[in-house]
């Protein structure tokens, strides 16, 4: 990190279930320089100022998804944040919302890790396609339907946006339903009934009112809230066109 | 251990009637706006046009009576739709079962009275 000649104060959201009644927040002063992203001031914390403050990363480029905060009270990736944006600060750093908080800045994503599985998230055949058959040919226009959606990398911001995900956990959530639409939008997929029942359920697209801060605050610009609300239509066609025996599945 | 998401959510019902309500507010708005709202006031219109026999014979032909009873109708439903989840984005969730039944009651009992009344005319 170039550490720069300017300054900045960061506050920090400190948690540790074992030894703290409440979160507290303490108070650090990092250098800064042009370049610096909010992960690059933690990663100095830690080094420099306090080894016990805990917080996920990986990747530093925006595509493990694990280095998401709250920051200034939006979720937002550590790593593609900059601490000029926020100049002169201070700036404030909290756990993810709407997660249990495990310690620090280091939430349990069990809320969003357990429910995966129901979404079916890989191509499902009702024949597997023989080797010898060559590759799944698809062209560009039925790639570009899942173009967007595929771009996920379940970094949860969504979920710490979504006020509906703050008072339901059970809803399903912006990513999940988006990869539920990921995979039924595939045209090598054959599984689309076998994901309808979540689609369906209350806690499935219904329990979304289209607040729109899942599509705000993605950073790989995956569009849930669009994705949810298509699969609304698709929905109410399922509900209605059962009955016709034509609709496209998913059992009660 | 996987969560099992059922059963089905009835809410396509209401959804529907709530969307074409807001495409029918989408289209009819506008119109009224311009109309009533601007163009007969700066005289634009032609005299009498909008006068009380007028608009009751429009709307007492079968034709008016078609076309008035949806556009009127779904945007109730439209604004109870959204009247109700409002209540739950502002935090309002005990006995939802009471308000779906008043929100959903009062579009239903709007829809009668609109058939009702343009059967009358």
């Amino acid at each position: 990190m170039n550490r720069g000649n300017r300054q900045i104060d960061i506050l920090i959201s400190r948690y540790d279930p074992e030894r703290d009644d409440q979160p507290r927040t303490e108070r650090y002063t990092v250098p800064y320089a042009h370049d610096s992203s909010v992960l690059d001031a933690l990663l100095y914390i830690k080094d420099h100022l306090d080894g016990s403050l805990s917080f996920r990363w990986s990747c530093r480029m925006a595509i493990c998804g694990s280095c998401g905060k709250m920051i200034n009270g939006v979720p937002s990736l550590s790593c593609k944040t900059f601490l000029r944006d926020y100049a002169p600060g201070p700036l404030y750093i909290e756990a993810l919302h709407h997660f249990p908080v495990i310690k620090d800045l280091v939430v349990d994503q069990a809320g969003f890790f357990d429910k995966l599985p129901e979404s079916r998230p890989w191509l499902i055949r009702d024949q597997e396609r023989a080797l010898a058959d060559g590759p799944h040919r698809q062209s560009p226009r039925q790639r570009a339907r899942f173009a967007s959606t595929s771009a996920c990398i379940n970094c949860l911001l969504c979920y710490a946006a979504c006020p509906q995900y703050g008072m339901k956990p059970d809803f399903a959530g912006p990513a999940l339903l988006a990869l539920v639409e990921r995979y039924n939008a595939d045209s090598r997929d054959q599984g689309k009934a076998e994901r309808m029942p979540m689609i369906n359920a209350e806690d499935g697209v219904w329990s979304c009112t289209l607040v729109g801060n899942c599509s705000a605050v993605c950073p790989k610009d995956v569009d849930p809230a669009a994705a949810i609300n298509r699969n609304k239509l698709e929905s109410a066609k399922d509900y209605f066109l059962r009955f016709l025996k034509i609709g496209s599945g998913g059992a009660e | 251990m996987a969560k099992q998401y059922k059963p089905r959510s009835h809410e396509p019902v209401v959804w529907l009637l709530f969307a074409a309500g807001g495409m029918a507010a989408a289209m009819l708005m506008p119109a009224l706006v311009l109309i009533t709202g601007i163009a007969a006031p700066l005289g634009l219109l032609a005299e009498d046009s909008l006068n009380y026999e007028r608009v009751i014979g429009m709307l007492g032909s079968p034709v008016g009576k078609l076309v008035a009873f949806p556009f009127i109708s779904l945007l109730f439903w439209h604004a109870m739709h959204r009247i109700f989840h409002g209540l739950h984005d502002l935090g309002i969730h005990a006995g939802l079962g009471y308000y779906r039944v008043l929100c959903y009651g009062f579009a239903l009992l709007a829809t009668l009275l609109t058939a009702g009344i343009l059967f009358l005319i």
